[in-house]
């Protein structure tokens, strides 16, 4: 304990130099920024704020860089309220229920208890970083290719839950995103697969340019369709703070969205991602009345903003500990460590312990300071929905352009969230969801490579997925989840709530 | 007939002319403009770690920005196909790899270009030593036991690497084939996930890039057994070298070098290639490069003609090795 307080209190003492504090609020700022600009994301910003680093001491670099990255996650979800666009696979949950209370007036509710419960998130993860991340990175080391592939069925069982329409519908959503992330070169054999021949399709379609193409350009489509209910978002703007009662009805949510989102966090293997939709599902079918959610619940904001922010957090775990980089942006961090002259690995912590406790210390600042920039940014934001539609549109529509391109610098990526636009519409138009295929995209892709390398270790032998104990329980645990989404009683109610929809 | 090939020829000469004239008056004020470097892989990489420290120093003597545009996908082919068919004026060059001016060739069949015909050299940039690494719990203690637990072992044995045409597929894939072992290959996207299953005992041995397993060797959480350099690392002062453990066919490198698309004029290769010169030749951007593991190239090694040996003898190593391994995935 007194090693904790020590250690923390060297981290202060290096994160609240003048230098180092101007450097957490500029990242922060910046990634921000970018999160709110739809497209364009922190991988793009770091990479091309990287240079400018050079002359900066390493820890002040690194806390900037962190700081963009967790401001990114942040300003993400700004977008996915407001204009339904998720900049990254962790906000999609929050475009079903943020966006509709956008929709109803009540964007700043959403936006203020995004920002609270992402603070709140941080503030417990980094404590848990400090004090837990050494052994918590045993957890990681329990988990092999068997136990990730029953983390992803899990998740895909998630997915059916998000849904709020029909099982049958999102079971067939869920499946075409699967089945989309199929596309590009064999991992194993090098073979390409389902590309037709265009070498564009050979490393697959990426995230953010389905997502962008189904949600944002989707999005877009659907409003020229029918302008008179983007007026209602403008007429109704409402309070611009969650109000005391939200408060309450949010907390609990936040509680469990940020445990949920911290354990997830540490695990190396990308399981920050499920996050956000663990906890969507489990506020979901803890609630009283689930028929609130998909229609401005907030407890399906605050949920899965907590768990977005803790796993953003928790994510850093892997990196300092193991130097393994659970996720893209991570990997970029550890090219800037290394450029820097520090090597992420078991080492850091005890070689660099400045770099450690202080980027510690600094998350802890970079998330107030996140809190204190986003809390008056609110009206700002609020009031952008005024905007009229007709010069809103060509703006969104611009900067998804623009920032597809500066993710691989490929025009066919640009043509295909045009593609996936026109996908995505009709899709909406004949009553399918965008979500659970998305979940289906992200987890796909993840589960087949868990699965070919579970068996290419197991030799073939399917026992393997239930010897474990982790895989069998997570196993047991979806075919429960699952048979409760099938049965008829819940069907039923299912089914209601569609048709009163 | 007649008339329309003199036409042609006529045009030719007179756009080779042009072309002539165009460079002279390019060279004089080369560069004006900012200068692109393709980096054929994601940033963050091994290769943009090294394409960003060079392009740091060639920005200072050139007067221009070199900045770096990172192309992905298909192994670092994407990246340098699109590069190689800029036009050569010096503002575009690309940051070549081992895997894209060795490997390619004899990994994708629909390769557009040709690594020792497509590109006029500009020179190596730095070179990242082969480490062969493996869980800490594995029992052998030198590199011979070691080879020989492998061989013994087979199928039973498992092999990480970080996806076809990656450096550790090719250099793994090169170790078997030397060795003559045939262990099971398990598949990563990417080096990151393959070192966490080799920390966590899933998964036998690999070999990769020093920069990559560093720290990790030293941090105990996997054990090292030979490097495969002439000699040994200062990252890595206790590590073997291949020849010293008994090992001397296995020496191998992961390089880096600076292209620039065929056709360059003269007095733009030239400048680029001091550039290029200068900033290897700065101490600051050497030891960087000493500290992560690689090694900056020897006067002798640098240069356009020395590179383009390297590339032709490196289609020629790798070609029947991974062609062999390609057939033996059952494809």
């Amino acid at each position: 304990m007194t090693d904790l307080l020590a250690n923390l209190g060297l981290g202060f003492s290096v994160a609240l130099s003048l230098q180092n504090l101007g450097l957490c609020f500029l990242g922060c700022l910046v990634g921000t920024l970018i999160g709110v600009l739809p497209g364009v994301g922190p991988i793009a910003t770091i990479a091309m704020l990287l240079p400018i680093t050079f002359g900066l001491d390493p820890v002040g670099a690194l806390i900037m860089l962190a700081g963009i990255y967790y401001g990114a996650q942040y300003g993400g979800s700004t977008t996915a309220i407001l204009v339904n666009i998720p900049g990254e696979a962790t906000s999609v949950v929050t475009t079903l229920d943020g966006h509709q209370m956008a929709r109803q007036g009540r964007a700043g509710i959403a936006l203020g208890i995004a920002a609270m419960g992402s603070f709140f998130a941080g503030t417990v993860a980094t404590l848990l970083i400090a004090a837990l991340g050494a052994p918590l990175t045993g957890l990681a080391m329990v988990f092999g290719p068997a136990e990730y592939f029953a983390l992803m069925v899990m998740g895909l069982v998630f997915a059916v839950v998000l849904a709020r329409g029909s099982v049958l519908k999102a079971v067939a959503m869920i499946l075409v995103g699967v089945l989309l992330a199929s596309v590009g070169t064999d991992l194993e054999t090098g073979q390409e697969r389902m590309t037709f021949g265009l070498s564009f399709l050979s490393d697959g379609v990426d995230f953010s340019v389905l997502a962008m193409g189904l949600f944002g350009v989707a999005e877009i489509l659907r409003n020229l369709d029918q302008t008179e209910t983007r007026d209602v978002v403008r007429q109704q703007i409402g309070r611009l703070l969650p109000s005391r009662a939200d408060l309450k009805q949010a907390a609990p949510s936040v509680l469990r969205g940020t445990a949920i989102g911290s354990i997830l966090g540490i695990l190396p293997g990308n399981g920050a991602v499920l996050g956000p939709f663990a906890s969507y599902a489990i506020e979901k079918r803890i609630a009283r009345d689930p028929s609130r959610f998909g229609r401005g619940a907030i407890e399906g904001v605050a949920g899965p903003e907590s768990a977005n922010n803790a796993g953003s957090q928790t994510s850093f775990i892997p990196l300092l500990t193991l130097g393994i980089p659970p996720n893209a942006v991570m990997a970029l961090m550890v090219g800037a460590m290394t450029i820097h002259g520090i090597i992420p690995g078991p080492g850091v912590m005890t070689k660099n312990p400045n770099l450690f406790w202080g980027m510690i210390a600094s998350m802890w600042i970079g998330n107030l300071m996140l809190l204190i920039i986003n809390l008056p940014l609110v009206g700002l934001w609020v009031r952008l929905l005024k905007v009229p539609y007709r010069l809103m549109f060509p703006a969104i529509l611009m900067f998804c352009s623009i920032g597809i391109y500066s993710i691989n610098s490929l025009p066919t990526d640009v043509m295909l969230i045009a593609f996936f636009g026109l996908l995505g519409y009709g899709l909406i138009k004949l009553g399918f969801e965008p979500a659970p295929m998305l979940l289906g995209f992200v987890l796909g892709r993840l589960m087949e490579e868990y699965l070919r390398r579970s068996l290419t270790l197991s030799r073939g032998d399917p026992m393997v997925f239930f010897e474990r104990p982790v895989t069998a329980v997570l196993l047991v645990i979806s075919v429960v989840m699952l048979v409760a989404a099938l049965t008829p009683a819940l069907r039923k109610s299912r089914d209601e709530v569609f048709t009163e929809a | 007939m007649t008339t329309t090939f003199t036409r042609r020829a006529l045009g030719a000469l007179g756009l080779a002319a042009t072309v002539g004239l165009a460079g002279q008056a390019a060279a004089e004020t080369f560069p004006q403009r900012p200068i692109t470097m393709v980096v054929p892989f994601a940033a963050g990489g091994p290769t943009d770690i090294v394409a960003r420290l060079v392009a740091e120093q060639m920005s200072r003597s050139l007067g221009q920005q070199v900045v770096i545009e990172n192309v992905s996908g298909a192994g670092g082919t994407t990246g340098i196909t699109r590069a190689a068919q800029a036009s050569p004026d010096g503002y575009t060059i690309m940051m070549g790899h081992m895997g894209t001016h060795g490997a390619a060739p004899a990994l994708f069949k629909g390769l557009k270009y040709d690594p020792a015909k497509s590109f006029d050299p500009i020179g190596m940039a730095a070179g990242t030593p082969i480490v062969i690494v493996a869980k800490k719990d594995f029992p052998a203690a030198d590199l011979k036991a070691f080879v020989e637990a492998v061989k013994a072992g087979g199928p039973k044995v498992n092999q990480a690497h970080a996806g076809v045409g990656s450096v550790s597929h090719s250099t793994g894939v090169l170790f078997d084939s030397i060795i003559g072992a045939k262990p099971t290959l398990v598949v990563y996207r990417g080096t990151g996930p393959a070192l966490n299953d080799l920390m966590a005992n899933q998964v036998d041995f690999m070999t990769d890039q020093i920069v990559n397993v560093a720290t990790q060797i030293t941090g105990g959480t996997i054990k090292a057994y030979a490097i495969a350099t002439a000699e040994r690392s200062p990252a890595l002062p206790d590590v073997p070298t291949t020849k010293e453990a008994g090992l001397p066919g296995y020496e191998v490198s992961a390089w880096n070098a600076v292209f620039a698309p065929k056709g360059l004029p003269q007095d733009v290769a030239k400048k680029l290639q001091d550039a290029l010169a200068s900033a290897l030749a700065d101490a600051g951007t050497k030891k960087r490069i000493l500290d992560l593991g690689g090694t900056v190239p020897s006067t002798a090694e640098q240069g356009p003609k020395a590179l383009q040996a390297l590339v032709e003898s490196e289609v020629a190593r790798w070609t029947p090795v991974l062609r062999a391994a390609v057939d033996a995935s059952g494809q």
